[in-house]
């Protein structure tokens, strides 16, 4: 009986890490750029073309960056669960460096959420913490992130690491429906959430540099994300190289 | 610049918290990219090349 070798798909050679390096070369400088105008717009409709809100008056500003950060910190471990199950069923290797390279970045996104939160909550609720539903499941996601990251400097073998990991990413997903719901399930300082399957629940010239922001931390994280990506697929190769070097000036075959 | 209110404190130490750890994100990114890439050149300076490349 002979086995056909499978062809390899588009979206397979697409995701090789050698065709990756290749073609996201070219994509860094237009997403930066992308990034860099959305920021401006954002932050000039943020400051200089927006209301103050009738009910929290100009601490509504903090919003623009607190909401975006927040969306972040959530859909950054969503990119890492579905990374975690193309690492667990497919094996695939940039799926491996997709899910490493999220983590800090999503730990730096979630510390913001948390910390524009705290100082948006002084002035509205008169607490910069409160232990509930939602700052306590974010404050659980933080600390996952953390413990991810560290997770993944304890193995050298990195290939057999990410299927570990990949297992505690998506043992730890079910962190994001808790956060998403605790506003609904729970008594919380923590007013509802604003993005509705209909829409946002606020008035346009608020409305406006809220989605503009949030599309300006969006691409920086691709951004960040794509650049990331490309150093750690660097980082193994030239590891490999530096084994390879040293096994071939020992004399060791492998 | 305009009037921030009573709380201008709270809105301008968020925004500068999130400029100091976005912009030190981008840089820690940009740094370990540089870096990486000069392990590549160095090692390939030294004629240490993949397999593939021969």
């Amino acid at each position: 009986m002979s086995v056909q070798a499978k062809t390899p798909n588009w979206f397979s050679k697409l995701a090789h890490p050698g065709v990756f390096l290749s073609w996201s070369q070219h994509w860094i400088m237009p997403l930066a750029v992308l990034t860099l105008i959305t920021f401006v717009i954002g932050l000039y409709y943020a400051f200089f073309n927006s209301p103050a809100d009738y009910q929290m008056g100009e601490t509504v500003r903090i919003m623009y960056i607190h909401v975006p950060n927040a969306w972040l910190s959530q859909m950054v471990y969503g990119l890492m669960a579905v990374s975690a199950i193309g690492s667990l069923v497919w094996r695939h290797p940039l799926a491996d460096v997709a899910m490493k390279a999220a983590a800090p970045l999503g730990a730096a996104f979630t510390a913001l959420a948390l910390f524009t939160g705290s100082l948006w909550g002084r002035p509205t609720w008169g607490t910069f913490w409160e232990w509930d539903g939602r700052m306590t499941s974010t404050l659980v996601l933080f600390l996952m992130y953390i413990g991810l990251v560290a997770l993944w400097q304890t193995f050298n073998d990195q290939s057999r690491g990410a299927r570990i990991i990949a297992i505690f990413t998506l043992v730890g997903a079910i962190n994001i429906p808790i956060i998403k719901f605790s506003v609904e399930w729970w008594n919380t300082l923590h007013q509802p959430s604003i993005i509705k399957a209909d829409g946002l629940s606020m008035p346009p010239s608020i409305a406006t540099p809220l989605v503009i922001m949030m599309l300006a931390f969006t691409l920086l994280f691709f951004t960040l994300h794509m650049i990331a990506m490309r150093s750690e697929i660097q980082r193994r190769r030239a590891n490999n190289l530096e084994r390879q070097h040293i096994n071939q000036t020992m004399g060791i075959s492998q | 610049m305009i009037d921030l209110g009573p709380h201008a404190v709270y809105i301008v130490s968020a925004y500068a918290g999130v400029a100091i750890v976005t912009f030190g994100l981008i840089a820690w990114v940009l740094l370990n990219s540089k870096k990486q890439q000069s392990r590549l050149a160095d090692l390939d300076a030294r004629g240490v090349k993949r397999r593939s490349q021969g």
